[in-house]
């Protein structure tokens, strides 16, 4: 997910190609085949690949730190095991979404910079502040399931790594909704106090959820050559209504109400929702968030704190190999 | 409003298990802090692992006590329902994380401690106790290898990283001494056979201990007094601002389940 | 500045069913060691396997794939290799 918004076209540099091997290259992805690293393939599938690619993987990354703020208040040694190992499985979906990244020919190292300088986006879903406990059932709930419902079909992505580390990731998922929704329904069923802290929850995520599907099909600039190079499968507006039809049963279930009191089912049973706010997306996009400048301050921190220990592990390794070849030398 | 704290009738056996666990707990804790914020995602994802293994210690055991002491209290009220003075961790064990070198430093001086401890209490006559032991050896064996390898690399790399983790030495290791002690209520178990006598442990230790500083480079301190007290509640300031986060949830909203 | 690079390296894991090594993925590691700690820590957190090896990225040499048609195509007209290009009768049994 996280990246279906974010994306610019790129049509342009692909006139410098060579006609001839570029028909080739879409005759294979027309066949359902597989690109692979080190396969010929024009440039701007490369660049739409990489920064689809890595946004992915700085909003595993990013994704981290909303949940990251309740691990040590977790209110049972349960639901605190459960939500360590599952915001550490989104740092590993962010670890092999890099290495997916890295096969294209940027550094795990430039593309993270690229994301500390502002220079690249992750998910405007990760600028939302959690406030309380059933922000991270709400998270798990809706924040997995949608990322869920985009995930699924990049497992068939054309480009083979991208589509082999989504397959792990889904696999892996599988639980993340599962826990937040349960957390939500132990919520509902508690205490007065605590359906109403799921309520309040299900308030202020709704819309930004539903943001996270990207902006409406007739404004999404990148789709045609996304979905030409199979990459994209679907479009936005049809993921969103998949989810929105997927979800209200659910919030019915849990006894919340969805914040659009317009909402309606129509002849076919899709859940038709009120206009979404694009101008608080563009705005979120843009850094404007309630948390942009939190989140991206703590990766910073993250990263510069630990300068100092990749340092030294590099210049130990350089010790031990100057050693071992002064070794050898004798 | 607040929910108050509960009772335990610490005879030796509860007071003996709700020590390992709330060591397993508040390192745990200590732990899951750097989540999203390590040096590097891979060591992001080793510290959630060690984390995860020592909650893990920390549920085994609380339930075990409860158990044994046959109230109505479980692994979370224990956890979450006893205030710093109930709490019977060791000093170590609570000290923040500081950086990545403090962090490893006290990671590596008790899991060297751990895993000798739990492969000892494998044989305890207390079958259940010997299961946790089993378990928990293996994962500390596993916590010694990782935070060796660190505390060599950091010791033996740059300028800067032998300083952090030389302070980190110094400071820490005075905490070390109460991983050995034994009091009374201990001493009964140890000839009972049910726990063994973490001081029999203490050469080898030493030997681990003072090989991994050795080949990193570092030096242990000279300065032999221990502080001593996370056994008896007697904590640093740091165990209050850590529950007080743990158990903000349980402690606000007065018969909910989560 | 630009943040140093740490070496690459490919994961493969032995799994329980007693098959071969398979790629898994790769990670960012200084040395072996950490390396295969790291492979521990990332990609057997779900008891995935049983043997790990690591191999520096850089010391893959792979086949080249505009060279597919001289290194594959040829062995596809060989059916000769596959049992079921001879006939046995039926009543012999499996053979
Ligand atoms: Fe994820
Ligand atoms: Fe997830
Ligand atoms: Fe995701």
């Amino acid at each position: 997910m996280y990246t279906q918004a974010l994306n610019s076209s790129d049509n342009d540099d692909r006139h410098v190609e060579d006609a001839a091997r570029a028909a080739q290259f879409q005759a294979r992805i027309d066949a359902d085949e597989r690109i692979e690293p080190n396969d010929w393939m024009p440039a701007a599938y490369r660049k739409t690949l990489t920064r689809q690619i890595s946004q992915h993987a700085h909003s595993e990354i990013v994704g981290m730190l909303p949940e990251g703020n309740w691990i040590t208040r977790a209110p049972t040694l349960r639901r605190k095991a459960a939500l360590l190992a599952k915001v550490q499985d989104e740092c590993g979906h962010g670890l092999y979404l890099y290495a997916a990244a890295e096969t294209l020919g940027s550094s795990r190292e430039e593309l993270v910079d690229a994301m500390l300088a502002g220079k690249a986006k992750y998910s405007s879903i990760f600028n939302y502040p959690t406030l309380t406990w059933a922000d991270i059932g709400t998270i798990g709930w809706l924040v997995d399931g949608a990322a869920i419902m985009n995930q699924i079909p990049l497992c068939r992505c054309s480009y083979g790594p991208y589509a082999r580390a989504m397959i792990r990731v889904c696999k892996e998922e599988s639980f993340h909704q599962r826990q937040g929704f349960e957390i939500m329904l132990t919520l509902c069923r508690g205490t007065e106090d605590q359906k109403a802290m799921a309520q309040n929850a299900l308030d202020r995520w709704w819309w930004p959820v539903l943001m996270m599907f990207g902006p409406p099909d007739q404004v999404s600039q990148h789709s045609d050559t996304s979905t030409k190079w199979k990459i994209k499968r679907f479009s936005n507006d049809e993921l969103r209504q998949k989810f929105v039809d997927a979800t209200v049963p659910q919030a019915q279930f849990l006894g919340l109400t969805i914040p659009d009191l317009g909402m309606k089912q129509n002849a076919n049973g899709n859940w038709e929702y009120s206009p979404i706010d694009w101008e608080e997306f563009k705005q979120v996009l843009a850094g404007n968030g309630p948390c942009n400048r939190e989140r991206l301050a703590a990766r910073r921190k993250a990263h510069d704190d630990g300068a100092w220990v990749r340092e030294a592990a590099m210049a130990y390794a350089e010790k031990r190999k100057s050693r071992q070849m002064a070794q050898a030398a004798e | 409003m607040a929910v108050a704290s509960i009772k335990v009738s610490e005879t030796p056996l509860v007071l003996y298990t709700l020590r390992r666990a709330d060591d397993a707990l508040i390192l745990g804790h200590r732990l899951s802090e750097w989540c999203g914020h390590a040096p590097m995602l891979e060591e992001d994802m080793a510290l959630a692992n060690m984390g995860l293994d020592l909650l893990g210690q920390a549920r085994e055991l609380y339930t075990y006590a409860a158990k044994v002491e046959g109230k109505d209290n479980d692994e979370d009220k224990f956890a979450y329902l006893r205030d710093v003075v109930q709490y019977r961790n060791l000093l170590l064990l609570e000290q923040p994380n500081g950086d990545f070198a403090r962090t490893m430093v006290r990671q590596f001086f008790y899991a060297a401690f751990a895993d000798l401890y739990w492969r000892a209490m494998m044989k305890s006559k207390d079958t259940t106790l010997a299961a946790v032991a089993a378990k928990s050896e293996k994962e500390s064996a596993y916590h010694i290898r990782h935070s060796s390898e660190w505390i060599v690399r950091l010791g033996d790399g740059t300028e800067e990283s032998h300083a952090r983790t030389q302070s980190a030495i110094d400071d820490l290791w005075a905490y070390t001494g109460e991983m050995f002690a034994v009091d009374d209520s201990e001493r009964g178990l140890i000839d009972a056979g049910i726990a063994i006598d973490p001081a029999t442990l203490h050469p080898q230790w030493l030997k681990t201990v003072t090989s991994v500083v050795n080949e990193a480079t570092l030096a242990l301190p000279k300065n032999n007094w221990m502080q001593q007290g996370g056994r008896s509640g007697r904590h640093s300031e740091h165990l209050g601002h850590l529950l007080s986060e743990l158990q903000s949830l349980q402690r606000s909203f007065p018969g909910a389940t989560w | 500045m630009a943040t140093p690079n740490i070496p690459l390296w490919e994961v493969f894991i032995r799994s329980r069913n007693g098959l071969a090594h398979k790629h898994v993925g790769s990670l960012h590691a200084t040395d072996a060691t950490l390396a295969l700690q790291a492979a521990r820590d990332i990609y057997t957190r779900r008891g995935e396997g049983l043997s790990i090896w690591v191999v520096p990225s850089n010391a893959i040499t792979a086949s080249d794939p505009t060279e597919k048609g001289m290194m594959f195509e040829p062995a596809e007209s060989k059916i000769y290799r596959h049992p079921t290009f001879y006939d046995v009768p039926e009543e012999v049994g499996h053979m």
